[in-house]
Parts: C-alpha cells; sequence; structure tokens
C-alpha cells in the first residue's frame, strides 16, 4: 500500500524555464515593491512605531461603529478600530499611534470613560493592552533588521563551506564584511543603510570569491522576503514583531528546501557522470521533486491549521508562514538552482565537484 | 548490521522515560496524585501571552540621578568650604551634569582646589573664570568613571526598591531584571490591573518634609512674583463626596526632613470620618530630626510633599517625639495602602517611565492556550494519517517517533526551564512539519533506491545513510537562524526560537536514531527479500 503523487521519473526541465520563472519572480517582486512605495514604506504595528493597542470584548452585542463612534470624541491621534474574530464575540481592537503622555494608563482610561459614557448598558473587559514607546520602537525595529541580516550572512558562510567546501573564502567573505561595516560605522551610517549596505557587500563578496552556491541560496532568501513583504503590503497587513519571527522562520525553511537541492547537486557531482551543469541540476530538482512537494505540503498542511484555529493574536504570524512556505519552495527550484547555472561560465560546467562527497 | 539493536533500544526506552516523566507533570490532574508525587516537580512554564500577566519595560532616568547627586555634592562643598573659611557662593547645576559655583578671594584659590582634590576625589574642575571682584568662577563636573558607578548605584538600587515594592504588592513569582540602556524588565504573571502595578512600580515615592510660609499670599506667586527659597505647590484636599480640589501653597523650598528615615509605613482608618490615612515610623536618628524641626516650627504648618506634591499640611502644635507621623486626608483604601507600600519599600533612586507595556489577560490567555492546542491537535492527527496512508507501515513508524519527538521536545522545554509562549507553540507545530520532512527525506529516498534495484536491507541502510546527510545540513541550517531569533527576540519570539531549536534537536534523534530501530527491527523480522510496506 502506498501512493505516489509526483512520478519518480519526472523529466520537467528547470533549467530551460528558467527565464520565464525569472521574469515571474521580477514581477511579484516589482507588485510589491509598487504597493510598498504607494503606501509610504511597510505598515508598521506598534512593536515597531509605538503606540497602544487595546483589545475590548463587550458582553452584549454591539458594532463597530458604535465602537468608533463612541472612541471619536477622545480625539485620540491615529485611531483605529479593527473587529477581531466574528461579528457575534464582539471583540474589538482598538489602536492609538501614540500614547497620551507616554503612558498607556492615561490611554486607557480614555477609552473606558468614552465606552462606559456613550454604551453604558454593554459592560466590557479590556483583554489585552500593550503598549509600546517610541524609543522601544526605534530599538526593535534595528534589532529585527540586524537579526535579518545576521541570518543571511550566517547562512551563507555555512553554504560556502559545507557545499563547495571553501571555508577560507566564507573566512575572507565574513572579513571583508566585518571591514565593510566598520567603515559605515565609522562614518555612522543609519542602521538602515547598516544593514543594507552589508547585504550589498555580501552579495559582492560573494559573487567575487565565486561564491556561486551562498549567492543563489542569499538570493532566493531575500527573493522571499522581498515577495512576502510585498504581499502583506498589498494586503494592508501590519508588521510586528511576530511577523519578523514569520519571516525568519521562512528564511530557514526556504533555506531548508534550497539545502536539499544542492545536497543532490553535490551528490551527482561527485559521482563525475560528465553531465553538464544544466542537466545536473536538472537532474537534481527532479529527482528531489517528490521530496520537496510532499514536504511543502505537509508543512503547508500543517501551518494552515495553525492559520485557521490558532486564535486571532497569531493568525498573520500564519499567514506569513503560508506565503513563505509557498514562495520558499517556489524559490528553491527556481531562483537557488537555477542561478549557479547563470553565474557559472559556460565550458566550465562540467568542472570536477571541488568537495568529496563525505558520506555519514 | 543489527548487533547494536539491543543497546540502541535500551537507549531509547531510557530517553523515552526521562521524556515522560518530565512532561507528564505538566498535564493537567496528574499532579497530587500518587504518580505526581514520584515525578520531578518541574512543570513547563507558560509565557506571560499564555497564563496572562504583565510585562513592563521601565526606563530609569539615570541622569536625573546624577543631576540629583550633583546639587547635593554642591551643597556639599559648600559646607565643606565654609569648615575651611572659604566662602563658596550659590553652587548651581548647569545642563549636562556640570556644577557652577563661584568663589569669594582669588587668593583662596589653592586652598579651594587641594580641598576639592582631598575631600572631593569625584569632581575635576572644567573651567574657571577669573571674574571682576576678586573672585573665581568655576565650572566642576564628575568624573568618567564615578558617573559610571554612580549610573549602576542608581540602576541597582532601582530594581531593588522596584522588587521589595513588588513582594509587598503580593505578586507570585515577579521577574525583575536589569537590561542594557538603563532599563529594566519586570514580569508579573497573573496580574490583570495593570494601571494599579505601575501605579505602585513607577512611583519615585520621595517624601519630603517643608515648612509652609503663610506670610506670602499664594496669588500674588502665582502671578509669578516669588520669593528667594520658596516655592509653589499645590495642596491636595478631597471632599465628603471623594472630589478632589487643589488649593494653592507656598513652602519653604529647603526640605526640613526627607522620607529616607521611615522604618515603617501602614495605611489607617480613621475613626471621626472613615478617611483613610498612613502612619510612618521614622528610626531613631529620623525621630531626632524630627523632634527638633517640630520644636523650631511650632504653630506653623508643615507640609507633606510626596513626589512634589502636597498631601497635608497640619499646623505643629507641639514638638514630635517618638518617631511617629501621620499623612492624612485624600486618599482611598487602596492609595492609602499603595502609598504606605512605596514608603515602606523607599524610595526610587530616579524617577523611572513604562517604555513598553504588554497586557494579557487571563481570558485572552486560555483562549490562546485552548487555540493552540487544537491548531497543534488537528495538524497533528492530519500529519499522522497522512504519512500512514501514504507510506503504509513505514509511515505508521515516522508517526510513532512524531509524537515521541512532540513529547521530546516538551519534555526538553520543561528540563531547561525554558518557557512556553504562544509563538512557542507555533514553533512545535512548525518543528512536527520538520520532523516529517526528515522521514520523507529518508523514506523518497529509499524508495529511490529500492527503484534502482537494491534489496530491502540495502535499500533501507542505504536511504539512512545518504538521507542523514541532508538532514543533518539542513537542520543545522535552521538551528543557526533559530539562534539568531532568540539573540535577537524578546520574551514569546525566544519560546518560539527555543522550541524551534529543541524541536530540531529531537527530530534527528528521533527521525534518524529511533525510526532506524523500528525499521531495522521490521526488516528483521521478515524474509530478506520480501517487499516492504513503503
Amino acid at each position: 500500500m502506498s501512493f505516489h503523487f509526483i512520478k519518480h521519473d519526472t523529466k520537467i526541465d528547470f533549467i530551460g524555464l528558467r527565464y520565464y520563472a525569472f521574469a515571474l519572480s521580477a514581477l511579484m517582486i516589482l507588485i510589491g515593491g509598487v504597493s510598498l512605495v504607494m503606501k509610504g514604506g511597510p505598515r508598521y504595528g506598534i512593536d515597531f512605531a509605538g503606540g497602544v493597542i487595546i483589545q475590548a470584548k463587550f458582553d452584549g452585542a454591539t458594532s463597530i461603529d458604535a465602537v468608533k463612534k463612541s472612541l471619536e470624541a477622545t480625539n485620540l491621534p491615529g485611531l483605529v478600530v479593527q473587529q477581531m474574530g466574528p461579528e457575534k464575540d464582539n471583540d474589538f481592537l482598538i489602536r492609538t499611534s501614540t500614547s497620551l503622555d507616554d503612558t498607556s494608563d492615561s490611554m486607557q482610561k480614555t477609552v473606558a470613560a468614552a465606552l462606559s459614557k456613550d454604551l453604558p448598558s454593554n459592560t466590557y473587559t479590556f483583554k489585552r493592552i500593550e503598549m509600546v514607546g517610541p524609543k522601544v520602537g526605534e530599538d526593535l525595529r534595528g534589532k529585527a533588521l540586524e537579526a535579518m541580516y545576521f541570518a543571511i550572512l550566517l547562512i551563507a558562510i555555512y553554504i560556502s563551506g559545507r557545499f563547495e567546501h571553501r571555508w577560507v573564502a566564507a573566512g575572507i567573505m565574513a572579513a571583508g564584511l566585518f571591514a565593510g561595516i566598520s567603515a559605515l560605522q565609522y562614518i555612522n551610517a543609519p542602521q538602515v543603510w547598516l544593514v543594507l549596505g552589508a547585504l550589498l557587500i555580501t552579495l559582492i563578496l560573494c559573487f567575487l570569491l565565486k561564491l556561486n552556491y551562498a549567492l543563489g541560496a542569499i538570493v532566493a532568501l531575500i527573493h522571499d522576503v522581498m515577495i512576502t513583504v510585498g504581499i502583506f503590503s498589498i494586503l494592508n497587513k501590519e508588521f510586528d514583531l511576530t511577523i519578523i519571527a514569520a519571516l525568519l522562520t521562512l528564511i530557514g525553511f526556504s533555506l531548508n528546501d534550497t539545502i536539499i537541492v544542492y545536497d543532490r547537486i553535490r551528490e551527482i557531482r561527485g559521482k563525475k557522470t560528465g553531465d553538464t551543469l544544466p542537466v545536473i541540476i536538472n537532474q537534481s530538482v527532479n529527482q528531489t521533486l517528490s521530496r520537496t512537494v510532499m514536504t511543502s505540503g505537509l508543512a503547508f498542511l500543517a501551518v494552515f491549521s495553525l492559520y485557521l484555529f490558532g486564535g486571532q493574536v497569531i493568525h498573520d504570524f500564519a499567514l506569513a508562514m503560508l506565503l513563505g512556505i509557498v514562495v520558499g519552495t517556489y524559490s528553491s527550484i527556481y531562483v537557488a538552482a537555477p542561478i549557479i547555472v547563470s553565474l557559472t561560465p559556460e565550458g566550465d560546467a562540467d568542472q570536477p565537484a571541488p568537495a568529496k562527497v563525505k558520506t555519514a | 548490521m543489527y548487533r547494536n539493536l539491543r543497546w540502541r533500544l535500551l537507549l531509547t526506552l531510557a530517553v523515552m522515560i526521562v521524556g515522560l516523566a518530565l512532561v507528564l507533570p505538566s498535564v493537567p490532574g496528574i499532579k497530587g496524585t500518587t504518580l505526581g508525587r514520584i515525578l520531578p516537580d518541574t512543570p513547563i512554564n507558560l509565557g506571560l501571552d499564555l497564563k496572562g500577566g504583565i510585562h513592563l519595560t521601565l526606563g530609569v532616568d539615570v541622569d536625573k540621578a546624577i543631576e540629583n547627586n550633583m546639587a547635593t555634592m554642591g551643597q556639599d562643598i559648600k559646607a565643606t568650604a565654609r569648615e575651611e573659611n572659604l566662602a563658596l557662593l550659590k553652587p548651581t547645576t548647569l545642563p549636562g551634569t556640570r556644577l557652577e559655583a563661584v568663589l569669594v578671594g582669588a587668593d583662596k584659590q589653592e586652598a579651594f582646589e587641594a580641598l576639592l582634590k582631598k575631600s572631593f576625589a569625584a569632581i575635576k574642575i572644567d573651567a574657571k573664570e577669573k571674574l571682576p571682584d576678586d573672585k573665581i568662577k568655576y565650572q566642576l563636573s564628575m568624573t568618567p568613571e564615578y558617573k559610571k558607578d554612580l549610573a549602576k548605584l542608581t540602576l541597582d538600587q532601582a530594581v531593588k526598591t522596584i522588587r521589595n515594592r513588588i513582594d509587598q504588592f503580593g505578586v507570585a513569582e515577579p521577574d525583575i531584571r536589569r537590561q542594557e540602556g538603563n532599563r529594566i524588565q519586570v514580569q508579573l504573571p497573573g496580574l490583570s490591573d495593570p494601571e494599579r502595578a505601575i501605579a505602585v512600580i513607577g512611583k519615585t515615592a520621595h517624601l519630603e518634609f517643608k515648612i509652609v510660609d503663610d506670610t506670602v499670599d499664594p496669588a500674588s506667586v502665582q502671578q509669578g512674583l516669588i520669593g528667594p527659597g520658596r516655592e509653589l505647590s499645590v495642596l491636595k484636599q478631597r471632599g465628603a463626596k471623594g472630589e478632589t480640589t487643589e488649593i494653592p501653597i507656598v513652602l519653604k523650598k529647603d526640605a526640613v526632613m526627607t522620607g529616607e528615615y521611615i522604618t515603617d509605613a501602614r495605611a489607617t482608618i480613621e475613626q471621626n470620618n472613615n478617611q483613610f490615612s498612613v502612619n510612618m515610623t521614622f528610626n531613631a536618628r529620623g525621630a531626632k530630626v524630627f523632634e527638633r524641626v517640630t520644636e523650631e516650627n511650632i504653630k506653623k504648618r508643615m507640609a507633606i510633599v510626596l513626589d512634589g506634591k502636597c498631601y497635608s499640611a497640619p499646623v505643629i502644635q507641639d514638638k514630635i517625639g517618638g518617631g511617629k507621623a501621620q499623612i492624612t486626608g485624600s486618599f482611598t483604601q487602596d492609595e492609602a495602602r499603595d502609598l504606605a507600600i512605596v514608603l515602606r519599600a523607599g524610595a526610587l533612586p530616579a524617577p523611572v517611565s513604562v517604555l513598553e507595556q504588554r497586557t494579557v489577560g487571563p481570558t485572552l490567555g486560555q483562549e490562546s492556550i485552548d487555540a493552540g492546542m487544537m491548531a497543534t491537535g488537528i495538524a497533528a492527527v492530519a500529519l499522522i494519517l497522512f504519512m500512514a496512508v501514504y507510506y503504509g507501515l513505514a509511515g505508521v513508524i515516522a508517526d510513532i517517533v512524531l509524537v515521541l519527538n512532540i513529547v521530546l521536545t516538551l519534555a526538553g522545554l520543561a528540563a531547561f526551564g525554558a518557557t512556553l509562549t504562544l509563538p512557542g507553540i507555533a514553533g512545535i507545530i512548525l518543528t512536527i512539519a520538520m520532523a516529517v520532512d526528515a522521514n520523507v527525506l529518508i523514506y523518497e529516498r529509499i524508495r529511490e533506491e529500492l527503484r534502482n534495484g537494491l534489496k530491502v536491507s540495502e535499500a533501507v541502510h542505504k536511504g539512512y545513510d545518504r538521507a542523514t546527510l541532508a538532514i543533518l545540513d539542513s537542520n543545522t541550517a535552521n538551528v543557526l537562524v533559530a539562534i539568531i531569533l532568540y539573540q535577537f527576540g524578546t520574551g514569546p519570539i525566544r519560546g518560539f526560537a527555543v522550541t524551534l531549536v529543541l524541536g530540531i534537536i529531537m527530530s534527528m534523534f528521533t527521525a534518524i536514531f529511533v525510526s532506524r530501530i523500528m525499521f531495522d527491527l521490521y526488516i528483521s523480522k521478515r524474509p530478506a527479500d520480501s517487499a516492504v510496506s513503503i
């Protein structure tokens, strides 16, 4: 008793299709980018922008309009009222962009006073109150960028070492990067530029040192993050700490897929079949396709359960993960591996693999 | 090939028993039974987002403390100088924690500087300027080392005071720790009234006793005509219906006594008007000071000022001995009780502001637990069914190790005292997917080798060996990412990183090591060349 979703002898010409894939990716990134520019950057949640959210649950029925109307008189800056969960729950999220007097105290009191005045017969409880001051928000934003960047750097070093056996080149890259960052820090560049600069240096160094596998993996990861961020912007979703966690997780997941394909390329190259690199990569992607589809499908299933049943608090986190799984799977097949082909000069393709294949 | 089977089995069993022993105490209903008593008492910690509570990040205004210290030091220098017959005029603090003072008599310069060097090692002279009438203006500041020490001391003192206050407030298992950037993180599980907690934690509680100057009309002061050494304050009063009024009042600026001598403070109710007040007890030194001060100011009013606000200003009828004083008037019961707490616990060395506050009510926490359990359960069941159908008996083996993986991940959480948060539950779900991935990799590889015509035992052997390398590589990369997540993340996200790392490590053990044992057992029991269910 056993089933197969994917036939074991698929011979899809992934490499031949790569220009269509590149076009599709570029289009996706462009659409997301346009949305980001039009909306003036990502929509930061209070974690990054600072502000207050209060989640209020009413015991009796009320409408979002009634709550909104009641709070309008308070003149709270940047007031947004959202319904949480189904309408019958009477659960609302009240958000303002800045806190009065820098404490959530007065904000909480203001909201409570307004609600009690206009909806006197309807009792409510505050299920959640979150206040992030502007300074903390700024710090968290910097830390999040830093984390994304370090994740990508570590991965670059690891892949170069493991798949090309070029720990030395990886070390040179790390040293070059360190020098670049120090220079940027010396001229007091703002943190956003620091991280972008670091990313650029990493890419250029990978390119110059011919760390093609690492470059492919990193480009795929940046591709995934950009598309997910773009879709979030199109859907008008907020960015907060949990979304950053989701992005880092999808980096891990996408990388997982990429490594499995790379592992197969490493194995086939080790056999020295005399095939050209495009052929080897096509074989590798096809041979691992069944596993890729299975794993991604199952992961999607697991996270989909989180998305449907995990509750309101984690809803957007699950959404980011779902998008990430789809994009990450696609990028491992269509971005990470084909980039190696594009980067390798013709005729160079059949060089013997520099790495000896180790079997554990 | 199977010779180590027995040892591997024993190891697995041992790990399983340890894992179960660690997880069972967290299962509701186990605690209190006979089984619960013999098991280790280390249930899994739930994060604030699951059990409800308050998370606060407080910013300590260290600069303010340094400024205050500078002002006191200025007075100190003046007093010490006077003892040496040196006249130092108006030491005043300037922005940037600097101090300015004027020395009378340019010929005293050497003596004064020698005195500074001898008695005030923490002070350095930044600049001096000769003034026309035989005076020298000094600009002084603190040495950087002293400032650093002072900042550290201030933070330590603030943490201690806050801990004291919270202890008196009666919160179980509070977590208070210093963070970089002059911040203090406070976690109060189970507390759902953030307003009151913040009021108690954040109150500076700087208590001063000042003499009221009734010869000056507050109205004229309000127009900006304030005499030297006087300040305008407001007297808070509560009427019969609970409404508060604020009456302007003029005080002599220099406090005659501060709250540092308080040894005890209790909230009491007054019999005649049912109002709450706070009774304070001073230590021996404070009692003496209080007696002298009251004696010197009989028939005058003494204002009791807390954080710049005047609470009461009774007339001193006679000198007060015995070291007891009372703050009466405008308090509700809670206010009086909380004030007593902060007075008992001592003043904060510097003002504290709330930079970040996250409060999760108990209902939302429970909802999150329920939803997380539900999502995990459904995900697990869906995957288990799918694996069994898709891979047959091999799928069942994968399912068994999957369950084992979840148990071991939870056991790891309990063993390391890590905290399970809502993102942590998401981490477990993701781990389930990763653990399945390991099995899928192995099984797809075995199927592939079987298609290549290998015998079952060889295919299994080769499948595990080859897949192990891929699993190791991909999991290492994931652990790297999770470690970074841990480094940068705050509370809940750290929970996510921890479960992810634990889950990945456990999945390598279960998917590679344990499932291999079962496979070996399964194969060894059947004829060498019969087909396997995979």
